[in-house]
């Protein structure tokens, strides 16, 4: 029996949280529910091309709901705490800038490090708790080799969250948990179940918390004209690989780097959106040869497993939370700035993603792709 | 672990007379209040003691006094049931939600509404309640006791100015009732709000003032209750718990209770601003009701005060709770001209009658070691004392 901690548990109202928070109440843990409340679904809800009304998703009052009585239900204290104003400034206001510069982003990512393992943490400590613990699917150790702790992927690799945990420091990775990491997502449930958790047959939710419906392009429209803003002109032109101009499109941030469909032209042979070149505001499109690249830089590097690069490494890469790592070499350019020359051109390597870098299970760290 | 509330701004606990009185009510007298048998008579009598008590604590005809299910409909009653489309209603921009969004209802259907503001302190100015007044003006609604700050309002002089326009004033006392005395004449209101379990009865149970001669559009349709301004059965023991709470908050004020708590949360109070620095009252300087105290801690979020002191069995409250239980920032403070940062940072302390001296003992002992560690995890206190 590991001695009691005082652990807060990010609970979001999902089966994946409330297991955890069962869990480690069932180990003896002196354990705190906490929910952040970062976005107001009533917000958007009814403006143009919105959903009238919005339930059922992250941070939404059924998910608290839900949260709330999992915790009455194993005993511990619960609060929800509101972070709805540094959500909006680190995360909701990046997100649409990034789109408007004609990059594809990753807010959750953006959470995990301004919000869940920063602003939660501050809260955790403050009330008395040393570590916080979520329902991510990774995991996190001490390895005294190399006197760091080191982020693992999971054992159920269909669940592996760390792509969006590249960005977490020495100090936040000494105080999480991941107690889901060395569980499949069904033995998770199998758990829930044995705990007694009314909702552990409740389905996962996939899409972005924030944008109802998934349609982030009504999200952006809807966001922009309740602060009273227009939607920036970014309308330009449709431009092949050759330079040959070939149409309109109506604005870069209705495109993403690989995208076929949507282009509104006709074409002998497919067309795929190559490149957005936000300064003039051009989509380039090609055929899905020109789809393929081997290298990418990326800024803003964070590396886990080691305290700098100082030469270049054997890793494997992967450029979107659905990519299988692929093996490449890794070598750091400048300051904050990493080159990564894949061994096999990759598709649709997208501004704005993250490029994670791992060896074997282990994340050496991550950067922004520019 | 010992559990000490101090947010009976909140909610109160039901004094242990006051759950003796309504406990036959519930049981063996559950009658009808107005069915013509005897136990209709007998709850119907009940209904009608509690009714004088309440008149006595608000120094009005028994007449004057409809019961409703709480502070949130009385305010309700008061201003739907008074204003309508094309009329004028000022209010103040510290007023309850209950108020606030009622007015703002009413806004969307046609009346015109003028927001009068507080001073530093949290108080309306009556001259500015004089100049906001319009020829179309119908209602003045100004709260009598601030519930965040506590901070009474010059509800007499609004009366006066109200009485020389010949517009109706509604105030909403609910916290202010059962903490000091209330007299309708003097203020010279029309309308006045009070709740229940504000002042040591139970939840669900209200009253609004109405002045004899007042007419007022209801709220609900149905049977006669309430002399037509009220439909729905009585909720009996609820009002009998609401006529007995007002009888001991009546024999409080003449055994001088009032004061005793006075000193209680001015021994807490200025306990708390001995121990911690960059810390203040708001409202400081401002007359209060003597239950209440909202201080302002640098360098802190609220929030995760009210959370730390919780766990450790201290019941406070900072801002107004939303749907999910999130706290946003409180538009009392922030109407006093308070940064937003001491907004999110202010604790309200509030004091009620089961409260002890042993209870202000504990909560010294807890906030000032519940600060510091607070402010020894806080980013920006760290930056300050790096600067300084």
């Amino acid at each position: 029996m590991p001695k009691p901690r005082t652990i807060a548990v990010a609970m979001s109202g999902g089966v994946d949280s409330s297991t955890v928070a069962a869990m480690l109440r069932a180990e003896g843990h002196n354990v705190i529910g906490l929910t952040m409340q970062l976005w107001d679904q009533r917000r958007m809800a009814g403006h143009e091309g919105m959903p009238e009304a919005v339930t059922g998703r992250c941070c939404s009052l059924d998910d608290v709901y839900d949260a709330r009585r999992v915790a009455e239900y194993i005993g511990i204290p619960y609060y929800v705490v509101n972070h709805e104003e540094r959500f909006e400034r680190d995360v909701v206001r990046p997100f649409v800038a990034e789109y408007l510069s004609g990059r594809t982003p990753i807010p959750c990512s953006l959470c995990n490090n301004h919000l869940k393992f920063d602003q939660l943490l501050v809260v955790a400590q403050q009330i008395g708790a040393d570590c916080v613990a979520t329902g991510h699917y990774a995991r996190v150790e001490f390895d005294d080799v190399r006197g760091r702790w080191l982020l693992k992927r999971p054992a159920d690799r269909s669940k592996d969250q760390t792509y969006f945990l590249f960005g977490l420091t020495q100090e936040q990775l000494s105080r999480t948990l991941f107690p889901l990491g060395g569980m499949t997502k069904p033995e998770v449930r199998e758990l829930a179940r044995k705990q007694g958790l009314a909702l552990a047959e409740k389905p996962d939710s996939q899409e972005i918390c924030f944008v109802p419906g998934g349609d982030y392009k009504r999200f952006i429209d809807a966001y922009l004209a309740e602060h009273g803003d227009a939607l920036p002109d970014t309308a330009g032109e449709l431009v092949t690989t050759d330079g040959e101009v070939i149409g309109e499109h109506s604005g870069i941030h209705n495109f993403t780097v690989g995208q076929r469909k949507g282009l509104g032209v006709a074409t002998g042979s497919p067309l795929y959106v190559i490149q957005i070149n936000g300064a003039d505001k051009q989509v380039i499109v090609g055929g899905d040869e020109h789809l393929h690249s081997r290298t990418l830089r990326a800024r803003r590097v964070n590396f886990i497993a080691l305290d700098d690069l100082r030469e270049p490494v054997r890793v494997s890469v992967k450029i979107r939370h659905r990519h299988e790592p692929a093996p490449a070499m890794l070598e750091k350019i400048s300051g904050d700035e990493v080159r990564v020359t894949f061994d096999q051109p990759q598709r649709a390597i997208t501004p704005g993603q993250a490029a994670v870098f791992y060896q074997e299970d282990i994340v050496v760290g991550g950067a922004w792709i520019v | 672990m010992r559990r000490i509330y101090l947010d009976n701004n909140a909610s109160t606990p039901v004094l242990p007379e006051v759950l003796d009185a309504m406990r036959p009510y519930f049981g063996e007298r559950f009658g009808n209040a107005s069915s013509i048998h005897h136990h209709g008579q007998e709850t119907r009598a009940a209904v009608e003691h509690a009714r004088d008590s309440v008149a006595a604590l608000l120094g009005c005809r028994a007449a004057e006094i409809v019961f409703t299910s709480g502070g949130t409909e009385s305010d309700n009653l008061a201003i739907a049931g008074l204003a309508g489309s094309g009329d004028h209603i000022i209010r103040s921009t510290i007023e309850h939600h209950a108020v606030l969004h009622a007015c703002k209802h009413l806004e969307e259907t046609g009346c015109d509404v003028t927001y009068v503001p507080v001073d530093a302190r949290g108080r309306v100015d009556p001259d500015d309640v004089r100049r906001a007044l319009r020829s179309n003006t119908r209602l003045i609604s100004i709260m009598m006791a601030n519930n965040e700050t506590g901070v009474l309002q010059p509800v007499q002089e609004i009366g006066k100015i109200a009485a020389e326009a010949e517009v109706y004033f509604h105030t909403d006392a609910v916290q202010a009732a059962g903490k000091v005395p209330i007299d309708v004449k003097q203020i010279g209101c029309h309308v006045l709000s009070i709740s229940g379990h504000k002042m040591h009865a139970p939840q669900g149970v209200g009253a609004l003032y109405v002045q004899k001669g007042t007419r007022l559009q209801p709220l609900f349709y149905g049977g006669r209750h309430e002399r037509s301004r009220r439909a729905g059965t009585e909720n009996v023991p609820g009002i009998v718990g609401l006529g007995k709470a007002a009888e001991l908050a009546m024999q409080g004020f003449t055994r001088g209770n009032d004061k005793k708590m006075c000193g209680l949360r001015d021994r807490l109070e200025r306990g708390i601003l001995a121990q911690v620095e960059d810390a203040a009252v708001n409202g400081d300087g401002a007359g209060r009701v003597p239950n209440t105290s909202n201080i302002y801690f640098d360098h802190l979020e609220g929030e995760s005060m009210v959370i730390a002191l919780d766990l450790k069995g201290l019941a406070v409250s900072t801002g107004a709770a939303c749907s999910s239980g999130a706290i946003e920032p409180s538009h009392v403070l922030t109407a006093m001209g308070l940064r937003m940062d001491r907004a999110r940072a202010s604790i309200r302390f509030s004091l009620g009658k089961q409260n002890t001296e042993e209870d202000v003992d504990l909560a010294l002992a807890l906030v000032p070691e519940t600060v510091a560690r607070l402010r020894e995890l806080s980013p920006t206190y760290q930056r300050q004392a790096v600067s300084s």
